[in-house]
């Protein structure tokens, strides 16, 4: 962080500039002038927790994507329907069984198998050739979306969180000051908070085990040169089942979590693989922090372009992602 | 390099016209009689709609097999110049459309199409190989989401309807005959483009900017102008199909753009064959033919005719599986298996 002010000091003034301007925003009382200007506070704290919360769940999806992408080079374009299919196996297991918490291990070990299913059958056998895994993974998810839609029909399924989530929580921003004195505090659902909390350590967790441990050590080693690493000794097509798998659960648990505060439908894959796409190219490919900002940035514009500039919200999004591979091709985080 | 020590090959001394193969004139002579025993159904919705998404897979296969930039925003082109045909020219929502005559309206929507797609171009050639196809991907979607969003312009969901061709020359260009002949002509005339362009300096250069952009950038080519302009003349025969489309279905609509059908065109281009530009019509006649077809055939297995997207998919599944460069692909293969001996393997003469 450093040396990225040191090089960049106009940027990074801009940076902070801007950090400062956004948190007056969210713990200041606002004049008068500002809410007759933008409209309510609540509104754009609503906005504001929203765009973050949504920015957890593509985190949650677009982390997966990006992780086999950065670390073997698999172009999986099926990742949506990996997302959609956990969200409809988290939505039995939490209606059948009734235990919400029980959705998350069985669509994690479900999707992952998937995953390892695809690896081994699909990716192996077309290593590097980029354009292939592309058009056969489109084909696997053309064919899978219409099975699904096959076997789950084209409803609307919504996944309930039990009774110790639901209903909102008092936060301490306050969004406005009644004529007594007396300050108003937001509410927001609980549920989305926590599940905002737990992407947050998923993806914390994610970076200590790339970066601090042995596996992480190996996983780094195989994308660096794949070829001497298995001339050390160590199983690397086991490393890639592995990180394979865990991608691809990550995109099952990110279903359950997708559909317990949207829903889920046929389509909705279509739109979480744009989403990741969009994230993993705005936050540079294979970098985990990069999906982070990634889909922080593209979860907050695509809720304030909604409240502020309803017609051209996804217009602000794809901005967004010309202004990034205008100026940085790599993605914000991504190197070369 | 390898080229001195051959021989140089025998002047043909036939006349140009002697020299095409008799199969090509078999197929000319059966596409340009076919009006004369087909169905009005079998014109109007069979072989126009594939010379329509034939010319819409063209313009991917141009980008595709001599540029090497596949783009999954050419439907996004097509649909483009479909809208602007839409609100310049006539159609039921008067208070969009313009109204404006249709000797200004089809070259301008062609001019802003072509406009839009070298932008697009410009943007996505900053990107290399499968980053390509994620961003023309995400253009793709962005564009779907923003007409049906937008209601100023593009009317929003409804789109436009009643968008039909002119009546030049007292035809009614929308009859079985003369649409017809005038899809068939603008997909021959696109073909011939394509072949044309890919033996033209330009298009050579094209793809030596495939194989090898460093060296073409050592030997002073314009990687990125040639990358662009491959979009914007990519465009144009993009555009001319989406127009065409426009007026055989009467109406645009976001869904004539949305994600479903760009993959579409993708899968026919592919399907087809990316190497040779006879590929994505063959592909168009194929998926037409599914298209029709496939619900009878589902309905006579008992599957029930919805199903129709899991045929196509796994029909595209096992070709790019088995064989990566589509039907033509396969045909290559077969004929190469049928010239070889089979006890020594060699080629026979």
């Amino acid at each position: 962080m450093r040396a990225f002010a040191r090089r960049h000091p106009v940027w990074t003034g801009i940076i902070a500039l801007a950090a400062a301007v956004a948190l007056w925003l969210i713990f200041a009382v606002w004049p008068d002038g500002l809410e007759d200007a933008i409209g309510r506070k609540k509104v754009f704290l609503n906005a504001f927790f929203n765009g973050i919360t949504l920015g957890g769940l593509y985190f949650l999806v677009a982390s997966g994507f990006t992780l086999i992408f950065g670390l073997m080079r698999n172009v999986n374009l099926a990742h949506g329907s990996l997302y959609l299919l956990g969200g409809y196996i988290g939505y039995y297991v939490a209606d059948s069984t009734g235990y919400w918490l029980l959705a998350f291990p069985v669509a994690f070990v479900v999707v992952g198998f998937f995953g390892i299913l695809l690896q081994m059958l699909v990716f192996r056998r077309m290593e590097g050739e980029d354009l292939r895994q592309t058009l056969v993974t489109i084909g696997i998810s053309i064919v899978v979306a219409d099975l699904m839609l096959w076997g789950f029909g084209g409803d609307f399924y919504n996944i309930n969180p039990p009774e110790w989530l639901s209903g909102p929580m008092d936060t301490f921003f306050v969004t406005a000051v009644k004529s007594n004195g007396e300050a108003v505090y937001m509410k927001y659902p609980m549920v989305r908070i926590v599940i905002f909390a737990a992407s947050v350590v998923v993806g914390v967790a994610m970076w200590l085990a790339l970066n601090r441990t042995r596996i992480g050590m190996m996983i780094r080693a195989g994308v660096d040169d794949r070829d001497m690493l298995s001339a050390t000794g160590a199983r690397i097509q086991l490393v890639f089942v592995g990180v394979f798998a865990f991608g691809a659960g990550l995109a099952g648990i990110a279903g359950v979590v997708g559909g317990t505060f949207q829903t889920i439908a046929p389509g909705e894959d279509i739109r979480f693989l744009l989403a990741s796409l969009v994230v993993v190219i705005v936050g540079g490919m294979g970098s985990i922090p990069g999906a982070a900002l990634g889909a922080l940035l593209i979860g907050l514009a695509e809720q304030f372009g909604s409240v502020y500039f309803p017609t051209y919200a996804v217009v602000l999004t794809f901005l967004i992602m010309v202004t990034v591979l205008a100026f940085r091709p790599q993605g914000l985080m991504g190197q070369g | 390099m390898v080229a001195i020590d051959r021989p140089a090959p025998r002047e043909d001394s036939r006349m140009w016209i002697e020299k095409i193969p008799a199969a090509y004139w078999a197929l000319v002579v059966i596409l340009l009689v076919i009006p004369s025993f087909a169905s009005d159904f079998v014109m109007f919705q069979i072989f126009g709609w594939t010379f329509i998404l034939g010319l819409i897979a063209l313009s991917l296969m141009f980008l595709g097999g001599y540029g090497g930039m596949v783009s999954l925003a050419q439907m996004t082109f097509a649909g483009f110049a479909g809208y602007m045909v839409a609100i310049l020219g006539a159609s039921a929502i008067d208070t969009i459309s313009q109204g404006w005559p249709w000797w200004v309206v089809i070259p301008l929507a062609l001019i802003l199409t072509v406009i839009f797609a070298t932008a697009v171009g410009w943007l996505a050639v900053r990107t290399e190989g499968i980053y390509t196809i994620m961003i023309t991907l995400a253009i793709a979607a962005a564009f779907f989401y923003f007409t049906r969003q937008n209601y100023d312009v593009f009317n929003g969901f409804q789109g436009f309807n009643s968008v039909l061709p002119p009546r030049l020359f007292g035809v009614d260009w929308r009859g079985p005959e003369a649409f017809y002949y005038l899809t068939l002509f603008w997909a021959a005339a696109g073909y011939f483009a394509v072949l044309y362009v890919a033996r033209a300096p330009f298009g050579l250069a094209l793809q030596g900017v495939r194989d090898n952009p460093r060296r073409m950038a050592a030997l002073g080519y314009s990687v990125t102008a040639h990358r662009v302009a491959a979009y914007s003349f990519a465009a144009l025969l993009a555009g001319i199909g989406g127009i065409l489309l426009t007026w055989q279905s009467a109406q645009i609509s976001p869904g004539t753009v949305a994600i479903q059908p760009a993959i579409d065109i993708l899968v026919i281009a592919v399907v087809g064959g990316l190497r040779h530009p006879i590929g994505p019509f063959i592909g168009a006649f194929l998926y037409v033919l599914l298209k029709t077809f496939a619900v009878d055939v589902l309905v006579a297995l008992g599957l029930g005719g919805e199903r129709f997207n899991l045929l196509i998919g796994l029909g595209f599944l096992v070709i790019v599986f088995f064989s990566p460069d589509g039907i033509l692909g396969l045909w290559e293969k077969l004929r190469a298996s049928r010239n070889r001996d089979p006890l020594t393997g060699r080629e026979r003469h």
